[in-house]
């Protein structure tokens, strides 16, 4: 009959020679599961605080943007708190999709909710774009005063996270702000510093024929439409630029952009 | 895609702009046949493991992964263990083919694949790959040209370094030192690329 | 008590894992660009290096040969992934800049150099000692290298100014070249010759020239 007390097969276990079959499977399996266990444990002790950590770095990062704007910073205080309209729109149509601002998550959309972009469309290299997505209006009366969209792209070495802000006309920049960002310290990592953000507001994003035309250049902007690159960080500067030209285009927020402008949103 | 694949080469080679896989690189690098051999495993593993671990990663691992079964999970968490399965894996699998099929190329290559599972090398082109969000062709482009990229650096400093046995160098700095040194030069040449391939 | 003391100063100068043993660098040169991120990967790195050392040899007696590395190996990376996380839940601004390298802490060779050189075969009280000084052996380094390039890259340490640059009214004009790649190697390499003038028992022999029989230069 086989002993099924657990302890001496623990003692049994132990004492086996170190290269018996028995012995590997059982060590293998013994350090498998308590590295599983403690990893696990840590995300999901820790998972809360993670994403707290992240949605109040966004918040605080879209109230510091806000408080940039002193124009929307003096609607916001006449109108109260409800003067930012949260949209979620359908990118594809440019239109308010069917879902409560309060409870959307755009982390949790069906795979059929998200578009995968080809390569020659993708230029800020996120691989795939949700078709619904949560941007910010602030109306003055019934015109618009201000957008606010949610941008992202990939960067040198990190993906980077923003928001981008349009004047009433949704032509002119009235600020960028970036949230989130793993670039090099002391080269890519000044496009958070405020005084390359400066540079930000009042560029043109598109040409009188609608092109796209804002640009991130090297060696001094010449026009409204530049914005100076930091030297070093080419390929950050480009980053920032591609990410900012895909969201106000074809794939980005530009059918939303072009509803809000007929004044259908 | 060639913009990609000369970009993984040149700009973002691993070691000189990454510092990914600089131990094996030094280590290695004091002849130019055996950095030959280790460039060669190195190419050969990150173009078989950086598209695997990229399936693995968007099938399994990435949130959303599991939609299908109506479930709403996320094990982001658990990438870095699964990469390093799937190299301690492919390792072997080349290994055994390799061995079965090359005799003669395993028998070169032969000591360095172990080393391999342990290089951040391949390990960092697995993670970029995931950070970047490649799609599979991607993945194989960028694997290879990271492991062509590689290769060529630790070509070229075993070269230089098998020159350098001739010149007079100050004691201190001969050996280690003046191979970080010529290493960094290297990096600057490579930077130069980088500011062509990011135009 | 000499001897524990010795565990911890020897990987400091006399035995450094980094500048002697040439191991750990892949990591140590990419976060040298702040004193910050530079000083959390060492924190972060010492952390992993001493709980692995420790767990591994608590079981180092029932660890079968064969699958000894790939044992190793899932320990380290499970300390990785909880102090990634940790580092996440409580530094989150920090590890967003440490990017992947707090991931390549598995492939770090000191880790598992350690484990494999002396935990395997020291109780677990000398083999934290011993993680502890190569810890702080890879930590120096790091700090000093780190140290140069914030100093003279940006004028800051720590990220307070030190030198007041010239985009802010001061006088300095930041070296971006401190910034860039290859100054951490050509830093490292100054590093080694320092300490090989001076410690010159480390100084590498003449190298004779490795060529086949018959060929030329």
């Amino acid at each position: 009959m086989p002993d099924l007390n657990p302890i001496t097969a623990w003692r049994r276990m132990l004492a086996a020679p170190n290269d018996s079959r028995g012995k590997m499977l059982a060590m293998a399996f013994l350090v498998s599961a308590a590295s599983a266990l403690a990893v696990s444990s840590a995300a999901v002790l820790l998972g809360p605080r993670l994403d707290s950590n992240r949605a109040a770095e966004r918040q605080a990062r879209l109230e510091a943007l806000l408080a940039d704007l002193p124009a929307l910073a003096d609607l916001l205080a006449e109108t109260g708190a409800d003067g930012l309209d949260i949209v979620v729109a359908d990118l594809e149509t440019g239109t308010r999709a069917d879902v409560d601002p309060s409870a959307f998550d755009p982390e949790a959309l069906d795979e059929e909710q998200i578009s995968a972009l080809p390569p020659e469309e993708d230029i800020a290299g996120i691989g795939t774009r949700p078709d619904l997505a949560q941007f910010y209006v602030a109306r003055d009366g019934s015109d618009i005063a201000a957008v606010i969209l949610p941008v992202y792209g990939q960067g040198y070495q990190s993906v980077i996270r923003g928001y981008l802000a349009l004047e009433g006309d949704l032509n002119t920049v009235a600020g960028l702000t970036i949230t989130e960002q793993g670039e090099t310290p002391g080269l890519g990592a000044n496009i958070e510093s405020p005084s390359w953000q400066a540079q930000w507001p009042g560029t043109q994003l598109l040409g009188p024929d609608g092109e796209i035309r804002v640009a991130v250049v090297r060696g001094g902007a010449q026009n409204e439409y530049e914005v100076d690159a930091i030297t070093g960080a080419t390929r950050t500067s480009n980053g920032v630029q591609n990410m900012v030209r895909f969201w106000i285009g074809p794939e980005g927020f530009g059918p939303v952009l072009d509803a809000l402008g007929e004044g259908r949103l | 895609m060639t913009e990609l694949f000369l970009r993984a080469v040149f700009a973002d080679n691993l070691i000189l702009s990454f510092f990914l896989g600089v131990c094996t690189f030094l280590a290695v690098s004091k002849r130019v046949e055996t950095a030959v051999g280790l460039g060669l495993a190195i190419t050969a593993i990150l173009t078989v493991t950086v598209p695997v671990n990229q399936l693995i990663f968007t099938h399994l691992l990435k949130p959303g992964a599991w939609d299908w079964l109506g479930a709403d999970i996320d094990l982001t968490f658990l990438r870095l263990i699964a990469f390093i399965g799937v190299i301690a894996a492919m390792v072997q699998v080349l290994e055994m083919t390799l061995d079965r099929f090359v005799p003669r190329l395993y028998a070169a290559l032969g000591i360095y694949l172990p080393l391999i599972t342990v290089n951040c090398a391949i390990l960092g082109g697995s993670l970029f790959m995931a950070e970047r969000s490649y799609d599979f062709t991607e993945s194989i482009v960028f694997g290879f040209g990271s492991g062509v990229g590689w290769a060529l650096a630790i070509i070229a400093l075993a070269a230089i370094r098998e020159r350098l046995a001739y010149a007079d160098v100050p004691a201190g700095l001969r050996g280690l030192g003046i191979t970080f040194i010529v290493t960094g030069l290297m990096s600057m040449g490579f930077t130069a690329f980088g500011s062509i391939a990011g135009q | 008590m000499t001897s524990s003391l010795s565990h911890i100063t020897g990987p400091i100068l006399r035995d450094n894992p980094v500048t002697v043993q040439i191991l750990g660098i892949c990591s140590a040169l990419a976060v040298t660009t702040s004193m910050t991120t530079a000083a959390t990967m060492c924190v972060a790195l010492t952390g992993v290096l001493v709980a692995a050392s420790g767990v591994i040899s608590l079981i180092r007696r029932h660890i079968p040969g064969q699958i000894r590395l790939i044992l190793q190996i899932t320990i380290i990376a499970a300390l990785v992934i909880v102090a990634d996380l940790l580092l996440q839940a409580y530094a989150f601004a920090i590890s967003e800049r440490l990017s992947i390298f707090v991931s390549l802490i598995v492939t770090n060779c000191i880790v598992l150099g350690r484990a494999e050189a002396f935990a395997m075969s020291h109780p677990p009280f000398p083999s934290m000692l011993d993680a502890l000084g190569n810890g702080l052996g890879y930590s120096a380094v790091l700090l000093i290298v780190a140290f140069a390039r914030e100093l003279f890259g940006q004028g800051t340490l720590f990220g307070a100014t030190v030198f007041q640059t010239v985009t802010d009214g001061g006088w300095y004009e930041p070296w971006s070249f401190m910034l860039l790649a290859p100054s951490a190697f050509v830093l490292l390499g100054l590093l080694v010759w320092a300490i090989r003038a001076w410690q010159t028992a480390q100084a590498e022999p003449d190298p004779t020239p490795v060529r086949a029989e018959g060929e030329t230069p």
